[in-house]
């Protein structure tokens, strides 16, 4: 009767079990590719402000002269076209995503580095 | 003649996944003019371009649907193309044909699914998108978003799919389409479903040619226009014929769906077998000039993408003709003399995408 077609796949269905995942208890795998969030290896970054001109939302900012690197977490896209244009390479994607947040973060990264010892660096 | 009433639509409405505001005048329960209003969602993304270089607009020209993004990608960027007159390399070609009939296929699966929402048969929109996370999972696969994929670029793309991955695209098809199968049948043969669909909101074949109705709308009555047998990308080296239904009403336009996702199981498997080795993006240097015309097919139609650039970093005109801003008179027409308990499906039939209509 076709009154009755979707029988079968509900049948299925109910013997399969649900397709979600409980989520916090169980996670899904992310895969290689998957675009999180920009991370940065600071002790590497040449503060030439590629990213920085390149951002089509303009999240990140660059300051050469303290040596800092920050990103506005709401304003990024996750488009990775930063990661693209750094030619030290020390931008990539994150797997993960950025947490929740009712009100803009910006992350900021320091570089540790010794300021007395700039020349050298 | 009965009492006129008018009926506010939307914006907000169970069934609309996007704001449009109708406002329809009935005589008892019959529709006999409807008064569309729309300009919720307007974000000004084409007056962006000023402010954004060419090839950050790639990722703005993305973000004006959620749903076609990589195909308004493409548009835009084979614009550029031409205007830069740049070749792009045949594999970037095929790779951008494989998103693009994938993305197609995403589409009418979550478009069965808001269909089926429409008339409520709550577990087959619950099936129909469950099927939908398997084509998801592959885009995450190779271009690392769901929705959004930013892969498309002046030139080329920007990310390769391995040959391993193609294997595994080609075995996830063969396994779709079994799937798909069990979907559509109910969609095809439901005596619950016909009862929604046949006979519903019939545009002839001369309506939808005068009001200029696009995609699967004109297809389902009886008009052949499908852009991709123009073979922009790599649809010229593949064994493409549109998919035509004549009789115009809610059933032919899903028959027509449901057969363009296993048109696109096909072309995916056909591209997957003859895809070139080969660079996938050629360098592009200096700024574009001129004025260019593109037109592709979107999942909800016949996009046209126009852009008009002075020789600097900055266009100056980007325009975006979309799909559903050309099926909205045909949806007036059809609603025309229609019960009111049909309106929900008769506007999700034309797959609305309001996002896009306003950018």
């Amino acid at each position: 009767m076709s009154i009755l077609s979707m029988t079968k796949t509900l049948f299925k269905s109910i013997a399969h079990g649900p397709y979600t995942v409980l989520y916090p208890i169980k996670k899904k795998d992310s895969f290689d590719r998957t675009r999180g969030k920009v991370a940065i290896e600071i002790s590497e970054c040449i503060y030439c402000s590629m990213c920085q001109r390149r951002c089509p939302t303009g999240a990140i900012k660059v300051d050469k002269a303290n040596q800092s690197w920050s990103i506005e977490r709401l304003q990024c896209i996750q488009c990775s076209y930063c990661t693209e244009v750094c030619p030290k390479k020390c931008l990539h994607m994150d797997n993960q995503y950025t947490a929740p947040s009712f009100a803009g973060v910006r992350d900021e990264f320091v570089n540790a580095r010794i300021p007395d010892n700039k020349e050298n660096n | 003649m009965g009492k006129r009433t008018v009926i506010p639509f939307g914006p907000q409405h169970p069934v609309l996944p996007e704001p449009i505001h109708l406002d329809l005048v009935l005589e008892d329960e019959v529709v006999v003019e409807a008064i569309p209003q729309i300009g919720y969602v307007h974000r000004g993304l084409e007056k962006l371009v000023e402010k954004k270089d060419y090839q950050q607009y790639t990722y703005v020209a993305e973000r004006i649907c959620g749903i076609c993004s990589f195909m308004h990608g493409m548009g835009y960027c084979q614009t550029i193309e031409s205007i830069m007159n740049v070749e792009i390399p045949e594999r970037a070609k095929f790779l951008r044909t494989i998103w693009a009939e994938l993305s197609r296929m995403h589409s009418h699966t979550l478009w069965l699914g808001l269909l089926a929402d429409a008339f409520g048969f709550e577990s087959l929109f619950m099936h129909s998108w469950r099927i939908r996370e398997k084509i998801l999972d592959i885009f995450e696969e190779t271009t690392g978003g769901r929705v959004i994929f930013s892969v498309c670029d002046v030139g080329g793309v920007r990310k390769d799919i391995s040959a391993e991955t193609l294997k595994k695209i080609d075995k996830i098809m063969d396994e779709l389409e079994k799937e798909f199968k069990e979907i559509t049948d109910v969609f095809f043969n439901d005596a619950s479903v016909k009862s929604r669909t046949v006979g519903v909101g019939v545009l002839s074949k001369q309506a939808a040619h005068d009001l200029g109705a696009v995609g699967p709308m004109a297809r389902a009555s009886g008009i052949e226009s499908d852009m991709r047998s123009q073979g922009y990308a790599a649809y010229g080296k593949l064994d493409f014929k549109p998919i035509v239904e004549t009789a115009g009403d809610c059933y032919a336009r899903t028959s027509v769906r449901m057969k363009e996702i296993y048109q696109s199981i096909d072309l995916v498997k056909q591209c997957i077998a003859i895809i070139p080795e080969g660079d996938i993006k050629v360098k592009v240097t200096g700024n574009p000039n001129g004025e260019y015309f593109t037109r592709i097919e979107q999942p909800r139609g016949e996009v046209v993408y126009y852009a008009k650039a002075n020789g600097t970093k900055y266009l100056d005109r980007v325009r975006v003709r979309t799909p559903t801003f050309a099926n909205i008179p045909p949806l007036l027409e059809t609603l025309k003399g229609c019960a009111l308990a049909d309106v929900p499906i008769l506007v999700v039939t034309i797959d609305p995408c309001i996002s896009c209509t306003e950018r």
